[in-house]
Parts: structure tokens; sequence; C-alpha cells
């Protein structure tokens, strides 16, 4: 085997750094967790964060115990699956995945703390892993353009100014990943919302349902339990996508203007 | 617009009402109201510089706006119940987005690192509850003269200088002030985004214009007690 | 010969196209001719959709509109994560917005040509014609496409095609056509017309009287594997490039749902057809869990060289222009660095098998923006590559601004897949395969943003059509678990899940699908040879034996367990594996992404043998001992003649 992944040797010759990492682990959503040490040997810098954890998992499953659960999926920072928090930062130390974090961040001797998004609308299936259907369900309250296929009409019908085509886009880049509940000192989700809200609030195809769809959207992730948000930014800085502030004020003079024309949400 | 205007749902129904968006808009407004309220109360106590009959003269007019179209302290009675409705709605906004920020999140972070927040927005909570004590301890001091007893009979201008002749007054009036002045830096910024009037073109006006109010507002509460203090006024 | 390794049977065909009418109304006649259910009655019809990319996500969605009940499958926690997110590039569509003289017929003829020959043209030709309805629905969703100041979409041209013809969103079209998709989906959802049943991967297929009828799929929260039923069965679970284990795919892309229902009947075409992307970032170690792709787009001002010494080791910036040789324009002067994916790949392994290879093992050519950097202005390539070269420096630590960025080549997609007929129907009946799953659209190479397309085109606009065909005739006679095929298969997927827990030896699942990968990409890769190819074989027999013999999966089957996820899908991957061998060694040609090292001119080019091979090896899974058996489906090529692909 060309792999020495799950090498716990500590040969003279090793070239990679050491590290002491503090791992949440956690049985299932009801059962107490409780941080965990390990150590990790020989990690090259080049590595991603989570090659590092799957060296760790390698060497947990050799010795009979239990690999640490985590979510991730693509793994080039696109689809939203992975997520931790690092050392009390979302995502760690640079504004990016968790898969895109690189062990260069890091130096040799560190001791690293690794934790689960952490949000009661988000419970935790198994150690680092969390259930964020949640977001799902505020999409599923209205964030969406009602076009059932073949309905639609010919694309250059209705032009979009370029600046609003460009503004839409960079609300829509939000992976769902869930860093800025994570980062919320409220949980709150609204940075996810208000990124759906200015996505599809300001495109032409979106007007129709903009009034419903905010009043609702917002309902939603009240229903779900996170908490409100209160301006401090937390959620922005740890945005991999970089998702601005601006997007929640736009949710809230969208709410505050459907609520004044009479929307409401659906119960 | 489609809406969903059933008529049984004209009024605003519960659930929007109690929607974290709008317990965010009832502490921006009523936030507002008490920031105008500040203005005119600093201007009020720098009258302080122009002497005491100035000073008492002013005090006299304010329990007498209105007359003799209204009778008596009316106008000052109305002010104060707008103040304590705002006050009111302010802290229930507050308790109840708290206690939905503690649900969101029973267990806490191990290790949690604070990127983005500034000092102020981290001290709203607090640093509001402390503002609050002090407002109380303001009202005894200065209004019911409560506290001193020198003041109770006296000119409005003797029992200001009686209580700011005291350090320790003085030391906790300007904790308090300083305490406002970063709430404010917070909730002006705060409020401007709540009520959906901040973009990326403006952020940065909006976060200097919150930072040069607070910072007016708290240099403006703070000279007359330490001119006081330092015997400047008397 | 390799005979011992298969036999042949009857030959396949397609039957579902109307080849009595012109191909250009083949598609609206096979339409006409189709049968149809009447609305009230869809509610009484269930589909299963496994998976939701582009294909499984705008099926579900579009057949959850028109009334069906669906029941809707994915693996990750939510829809939008499937793995068509990370498609940058672009989308196709005859549009011709640009007046550049694109077609239908054009989109169709350079698709036919790009795949090398060796798709089949009513597919393609389908697949041009329902482009420009992507597009149309797209922005009806809300997609964000890119758009000129005038406020209308903005076409670029890409994949060295002559015409503009693709629509894009920044790099990120697969994530904005996908969050279409998705957020379609979940208005269903929402509605109540889609089941959502997320985290659950389908581990079998259920077969009563010959029709399609449910999946056996197991939650991976709670380990439960329950049996799901339904009058049709469609999936979409994306391609297997993960057998090679270093892929662009996501961690958790699989084979399993595809291979699984091949060992229930449905046949396997041209498992070997396999695109390798040129641009990617090289591999920097042996902990390396995946490959990342740059954009296509990087070529047309980047300059790939080699040092023209072997050995040479001398920093990038340190070896004189002299001592440089850029291969791809010295070889191919009239497309220089924009030669088609297969041939920079191919010429970039040429070039490291010389040894001129360079970065760490010598597996990495130089991507140089010197010369641009010095044309365009750095401004000017910021601009244009900025998140590129932000997204290399993140990767690598290395400055691309500074020094050349080095790329190699790594496994992309798959062209092969599950044989449909025109309909989207495998050979099992009730069990319809869309997107990358199939093998249908895209020969044996793909055109740059033409995967997109035929996921959309797939899962929006045919699959709804053709399915009502099928589902005319339900709903069927009610079935239940105890059923005895439900039975047997349940048994069959914890019987597997058992012997996979209680093996308990001394190697874990990633080290045998390492390994799997790094035989299939020596022998199976980017170029092949009969030699290897029985080398691979033999070796992928012992692995799997070793493998149901040695695998270590820790913890328990009724919990969440990923050891024992990736250990079933590593299981199908092994076996996958050594039919892509199979079918690579039978088919001694050279075409599209399968270069057969005995089949190629005398300059080294690729040579296809049309005499001999002008078909679709369809695949048919036999039981254990018993080599599989190739079913041939013809080729004709009515409308664009065969022709050999020249790039010099």
């Amino acid at each position: 085997m060309r792999s020495s992944v799950g090498d716990t040797g500590t040969g003279p010759e090793k070239r990679g750094m050491n590290l002491t990492l503090r791992v949440w682990r956690q049985q299932g959503p009801t059962v107490k967790g409780k941080m965990v040490t390990y150590k990790v040997t020989d990690i090259s810098p080049d590595m991603s964060f989570l090659e590092m954890l799957d060296v760790l998992n390698e060497q947990l499953i050799m010795q009979g115990d239990d690999p640490v659960a985590f979510d991730h999926d693509c793994r080039e920072g696109i689809c939203g699956m992975c997520g931790v928090v690092i050392n009390g930062e979302a995502h760690g130390p640079q504004q990016t995945t968790t898969c895109q974090l690189h062990m260069r961040s890091f130096k040799d001797g560190d001791s690293i703390d690794i934790e689960p998004w952490r949000a009661s609308a988000f419970p935790i299936i198994k150690d680092l892993a969390v259930d964020r259907r949640a977001l799902d369900r505020i999409i599923q309250a209205g964030g969406y353009i009602s076009v059932p296929t073949g309905t639609a009409p010919e694309a250059h019908a209705t032009p979009v100014p370029k600046k609003d085509a460009d503004n839409a886009f960079d609300a829509a880049t939000c992976i769902g990943c869930g860093a800025c509940v994570a980062a919320c000192p409220n949980a709150s989700s609204m940075l996810f919302t208000a990124a759906k809200v200015t996505h599809l609030g300001l495109l032409p195809q979106g007007q129709p349902e903009r009034n419903d769809r905010v009043v609702n959207m917002v309902a939603q992730q009240d229903r779900e339990g996170f908490g409100g948000c209160t301006n401090i930014g937390e959620c922005s800085a740890a945005c991999p996508k970089g998702i601005s502030m601006e997007t929640i004020s736009r949710l809230n003079h969208d709410l505050l203007g459907a609520l004044r024309a009479g929307a409401r949400p659906k119960s | 617009m489609v809406t969903v205007t059933d008529s049984t749902q004209r009024r605003t129904p519960k659930a929007a009402k109690t929607t974290s968006v709008f317990k965010k808009a009832v502490m921006a407004i009523s936030g507002i109201v008490l920031v105008l309220y500040l203005i005119a109360h600093m201007i009020g106590n720098l009258k302080a510089f122009a002497g005491a009959d100035e000073f008492n003269h002013y005090s006299e007019w304010l329990r007498t706006i209105g007359n003799p179209a209204l009778p008596g302290a009316t106008a000052l009675w109305l002010i104060r119940i707008v103040l304590l409705v705002a006050v009111v709605a302010h802290i229930w906004a507050a308790v109840s987005l708290w206690r939905q920020a503690r649900n969101a999140r029973p267990e806490r972070y191990v290790t949690k690192k604070a990127v983005a927040q500034s000092y102020a927005s981290r001290t709203m909570r607090w640093g509001g509850v402390i503002i609050l004590a002090f407002v109380i301890f303001h009202i005894l001091d200065l209004t019911l003269g409560a506290v001193n007893s020198e003041g109770r009979d006296g000119e409005p201008f003797d029992r200001m200088l009686a209580s700011f002749q005291n350090p320790v007054v003085t030391i906790f009036y300007a904790i308090s002030v300083i305490l406002v002045g970063m709430h404010l830096r917070h909730g002006i910024w705060s409020a401007t985004q709540t009520l959906g009037q901040s973009n990326r073109r403006r952020e940065v006006t909006v976060n200097y214009a919150a930072t040069a109010i607070a910072t007016v507002l708290t240099i403006g509460f703070l000279l007359t007690p330490f001119s006081i203090l330092f015997g400047l006024i008397d | 010969m390799a005979l011992e390794l298969f036999t042949e049977g009857d030959p396949i065909a397609d039957t579902k196209a109307p080849m009595d009418v012109p191909i250009g109304e083949r598609w609206s006649e096979r339409k006409f001719r189709g049968r149809l259910v009447n609305p009230a009655n869809r509610r009484k019809l269930t589909v299963i959709v496994v998976g939701t990319g582009l294909a499984g996500g705008s099926a579900a969605a579009t057949l959850g509109e028109a009334g069906y009940n669906v029941k809707s499958f994915w693996y990750q926690d939510s829809p939008r994560r499937a793995h068509s997110v990370a498609a940058q590039g672009g989308i196709n569509a005859a549009k011709n917005y640009r007046n550049d003289g694109d077609s239908v017929h054009r989109l169709f003829y350079d698709t036919v040509k790009g795949g090398d020959f060796r798709a089949r043209e009513n597919n393609v030709h389908r697949l041009a014609e329902v482009s420009v309805n992507i597009i149309d629905q797209a922005v009806a969703q809300g997609v964000p496409f890119a758009r000129e100041y005038g406020g209308l979409l903005d076409n670029r041209s890409f994949g060295g095609t002559q015409v503009s013809r693709t629509f894009y969103a920044r790099g990120q079209t697969g994530q904005q056509l996908l969050y279409g998709a998705y957020q379609a989906l979940e208005r269903q959802i929402a509605a109540g017309t889609v089941e959502q049943n997320a985290r659950t991967e389908m581990l079998d297929l259920i077969i009563v009287d010959g029709r399609a009828r449910g999946i056996v799929a197991r939650d991976l929260v709670t380990g439960e594997i329950s049996t799901h039923f339904a009058d049709a069965v469609v999936i979409a679970s994306g391609g297997y490039s993960n057998v090679f284990y270093l892929s662009t795919n996501a961690k958790g892309s699989n084979t399993t749902a595809i291979w699984r229902a091949h060992k229930r009947g449905a046949y396997f075409a041209n498992p070997c057809y396999t695109q390798i992307h040129p641009t990617c970032i090289p591999v920097k170690g042996d902990y390396q869990s995946k490959l990342t792709l740059m954009s296509e787009s990087l070529r047309n001002d980047g300059r790939v060289w080699v040092p023209k010494e072997r050995g040479d080791d001398r920093p990038a910036n340190d070896i004189p222009e002299a001592e440089r040789d850029y291969y791809l324009e010295r070889l191919y002067p009239a497309f220089g660095n924009l030669v088609p994916r297969d041939i920079a790949s191919r010429q970039a392994k040429n070039v490291c098998d010389e040894g001129r290879g360079v970065g760490p093992g010598g597996l990495g050519v130089y991507l140089d923006f010197a010369e641009a950097i010095q044309r365009l202005g750095r401004p000017a390539v910021e601009a244009k590559y900025g998140n590129l070269f932000d997204m290399y420096a993140q990767i690598t630590g290395e400055d691309p601004y500074a020094t050349p960025m080095r790329i190699f080549p790594a496994v992309h997609y798959t062209m092969g897949g599950l044989w449909v007929d025109y309909d989207l129907q495998s050979t099992i009946p009730g069990m319809f395969v869309i997107g990358e799953a199939n093998f249908s659209d895209q020969g044996a190479n793909r055109l740059g943003a033409s995967a997109l397309m035929q996921g959309l085109a797939d899962g929006y606009f045919v699959l709804p059509s053709t399915i009502s065909s099928y589902l005319a005739d339900g709903p069927f006679d009610k079935v239940d678990d105890s059923h005895p095929a439900a039975v047997e298969a349940m048994r069959g997927v914890q019987e597997q899940t058992q012997k996979l827990l209680s093996i308990n030896g001394t190697r874990t699942p990633a080290s045998f699908h390492r390994e799997l990968g790094q035989l299939m990409w020596d022998f199976c890769g980017m170029e092949r040879t009969d030699e290897g190819l029985r080398k691979a074989i033999d070796r992928i027999r012992e692995i799997r034996q070793e493998f149901w013999s040695n695998v270590k999966v820790s913890g328990d089957w009724h919990s969440f367990n990923q050891t024992l996820e990736h250990a079933g899908r590593v299981a199908d991957f092994i076996e996958l594996g050594e039919l892509m061998c199979v079918d690579a060694l039978h088919r001694r040609e050279s075409c599209g992404g399968h270069f057969r090292a005995e089949s190629q001119t005398p300059e080294g080019e690729a040579l296809r043998d049309d005499e001999n091979f002008a078909y679709v090896a369809a695949w048919e899974w036999t039981p254990e001992g018993q080599p599989p058996v190739l079913h041939k489906e013809d080729l004709n090529y009515e409308y664009v003649h065969l022709a050999q692909r020249s790039y010099k």
C-alpha cells in the first residue's frame, strides 16, 4: 500500500506537524457530549483540514475506535456540506469553507478545538455532524419562484439590468452551509434567509411573490427556533461566500413593506 | 403584488407581531424616540453653563410647556408617557430577543471567538441593564430628589450641583453615559439596518453617523457633571 | 482477443425513436405517439427518484408539478448539495443570440462530432432541440445568468466551439442551475407532491413481475433499512469517477445505485468512457482526498510548457525561454493551448512519462500566465481569472501571479452509464435513468458545457414526457414488504451489511479504495493497453477477494456510520472497475476519452475503428464466476458523417 495514513510512527525523519485536537464527541442528539483529546502526527501543511481529520479517522478505525463523524462532500468549497467550529470560529481562521482551510494555517504543536455548529435548530446527529434541514424548510416556505416546467416565457422577454443581475448573483452564491448560524451569538439564520430574499427580490421574475416570500420565510425561521438578528455581523464575517449584511437590511425593508401591504404568513 | 389578505386576517396577527424582525422594528423605533429625547436632554443640560437662573428657568419652562392652553405639566407628562412606553417597548423587545437567542443555543461553545462584533455590540444586553439601573437612580436622584437630602426642595440647579460635586455619583454617571454612547454606537447602525435603510453604499456613512452621534451625545452629557466636579460651574 | 473475459449476446437496439420521420421531427413525433396519463389519475401513480442533482432534482420537481406522487431520495442532508453544484463553466443552448450561425443542427453536429461518433444521433438531436427551453426555464426560475449592459443574457464560446452558445453564471453555473431545480423541488415538497428522504441511500432495486417497483434504502442517520414502492423508478445518481479514488467528484459520489440496478439486470453501457480534464491542481501527497478542477477557460491565456530536458528541477522562473517546450503550441499549431480536453490531457501525460513533468513526483506541467500578464497587465488578468488564481493559491499556497501554476489531468466525468432507449428507459421495464448516470448523449467524449445541458434536458423535459407512456399502464398491482421480491432484496442488503461489519480485518475501506483508484488510473486512465488492462483485471480480482476477507469497518449498522457507507460503495467500485477494464480491453480502438495505445495514427493521435467498433457496448451482469455478456447496439450516422477528428 502506498498510503501511510494512519501511521502513528514518530520516526526522527518526520517532516510534518504534531497537533493536539480536542474534538466534540457526542453519540446522538439526546446524549451528552464532551471534548475528547487526540494527537495527530506528521501533518503536512499542504493537507486540507478535512484531510487531517481523515488521518485521525483512519488512525481511530485501525485502533478499533469509533471514527469522528463529520459532514463533507465536494471538498471544493461549493456544496456547503462541511462545516465545523475551529478554535471558536465557524470554518476556522480563514474566511472559507472547512474543506478549503489548509493546515498551513496552523503551526507545529498547536492545539485545535473542533466543535459542531451549535443551534437548537441544528440538532446534532453525531459528533460534528448536524441536521440542517431547517434551512431547507425555510426555502420551502417561499424561497422559490413558482414557475412550473414548460410555462416559461422566452428568456430574452424580460431584460434584467446588469447591476441587478450581478447583485442577485452575489446573494445567490450562498451555499447553505450554516456558518452564519454557527457564528451568530444569537444563532440566527438571518443571513441565509436574507440571501435568498435578496437574490429573488432583485429580479423581475421574483416580484409577484416578493411580499409573501419574505413574510413566510421569516415566519418559518422563527418557527424553526433560530434566534433573532441583532445586526452584529459575525455571520457575514464567517460566510465563506462573503454574503453581505446589506442583504439583511434588504430583507427587513421588504418584510416591513410586506407587512404594511397586508401580507401575512401562512400558518 | 399577490398577498394573502384573508378578511379574517386584516389585523396584524400574532404570528407577524412575534416575528423576530417585528420585535427588532419595535426596538429600532423605540430606540429612535429615546435618541431624540437624549438630544433634547443634552441641550438642556448644557444650559448649566449659562448659569443657575437660565437653567432653573429652562427647568420651569419644561413644566409649563403649552400653558395656558394645556393645564399645568400636561405636556411634560405626555413626554414622560411617551418615554415610558418607548422604554417598556425597548425592554420588551430586548428581553424577548434575548430569550429567543438563549433558546436558540442551549448548549454553548466550549471555545468561541468574536471576529466581527465590536465591544459596543457585545455589551448591548448587559450594558442595557446597567443603563436601566442608572436611569432609575438618575430619576430618583434628580427628578424625585430621593438620593440627595439637600436636593429635595432646592432649585434644580442646586440639586444638580449637590449630586455632581459627589465624585462617586459623577463617576457612576460617567460610566453610564459612556455605556449609553456605546449602546448608541451599535444601536443607531442596527436601527438603520433593521428598518431596512442600510445598504453597501450607505454602510460607511451610517457607521460614521452612528459614531458621530454617539460621541457628541457622550461628550455633551459628560461636560456638565465634570465641569461641576472640577468647580467650573458653581 | 479477450474472449475468456466476456461472451457476446444478442444485439440490442432502441425501438422507441420514430425512425420513419426525419430526425428533426422525431422528438415531437415520439411525444405525440406516446401515451398520456389523465391529470386525475396521476396522483394514483407513484414515482421514485433517486438523486437530486440537475437531472434528479428537476425530474422530481417536474413530476410533482404534473401531479404524480414522487418520492425523492438523496444521501446528503439537503438536495442542494448534489455534485452538479460544482460545475463551473456553463451550459450550451442553441439560442443563436449572437447571430453567429448557431442552430439546433449545429449544436447537434458539434456534440456528435465532439463525442467522437460514439453517441446516438437521435438522442443528441433531441438534446439540442430541448436546450433552448432549458434557458427559458432557468431564467424564469431566477437563475442569475451573466448579463450584458443592455440587460440581455451574455454568451461565451467554450471548449473550442466556433460559436458563442454557452450561458454562464460567473464560474458557478452548475451551482445556480442546481439551486433553480432545488427551489422548484422544495416548492413541490411544500406542496406535498414530493416526499423527501434525506440522508437515505438506495442499496437495491426491487423487481416484481419484470417491472421495477421499488428500492431498498438505508437511512444513513438511524441505519434503518427499509423498502419503498412505486410504479416506476428513476435513477439520477450521477457518475462514477470516484472509481479512480482521486477525481473531481464529491467524496460521496458513488456507483452504488446504478451498479446494484445493473446487478438486477440493467445493462451497463460503455463503462470505460471516462473524461479526463486537463486543468486540475496536481496531487500533493498520499493523504490527498480529492482533486480540484480549474476552469478550462484558463487555457485561453495561459501557456502550457515543461522543461526541454528531463529531470530539470530548477524553479520555473530560472528556466530560460529557450529551454522550455511549449508542447501544445509545437504539436498543434492551429489550436495551440486550446485543443480539446482529451488531447491536452494525453499530451500532459506523455511529457510526464518522458520524465519532463514538474512538481512533486514529476506529475504536473506548467500553465504560465507571465506572457498574459505582460501583454494584458496584471489588473486585466486579475479581473478575468482572479477567483481561480485565489482558489489555486488557497489550495497550493503558491502565488500564481509570481510563479506558473502547475496543473495535471484528473478524472472528471464518466460518459458511460446504464443503457437506456430513446425514452430513457433501461433494460428493466419501469426503471428510467437520467443525467450522467445514463450513457446516452455524450458518446466517447463530452464537450464542455454539455453536462448541465443533458442533466436538465433529461429532468425537465425528456423524462416527464416519456415516462407517461409507461405509467399509462399503471397503477400496477400493489406491492408491500411481504412480497417475496421485497423480502429477498431486503435480506440481501441486510446480509451484505452484516458481512461488512463482521469481517473485522486489518485494512480500512479507504485503503482499498486508494489502491483500486491507483490501479484504475495507471491502467484504465489516460492510456490503455491490452497488457495493462489484463494485469489490472487480475489485480482487481485479488483486491476484491482481499476486501471481502480483510476489510475493517468499525461501529454498527444501526447508527450513523460513515465507514460502513464507504465500505459498501467501495465494494461496488471494485466490481465496476473490473467491468470498466473488460470494456476498455474489448474496445481495441481509440475514441474520445478512451485511448488505446495499440490504435493510434503515426503522429500519435487517437485512431478510431468505425468498421469494427461503431457500436455501444451494453454489458449484462452475470452471476458470480461467469463472464459478463456483451450486447452491441449498432450506431448509424444518417446526418453527421463519420470523420476522423483532427486538431492539427
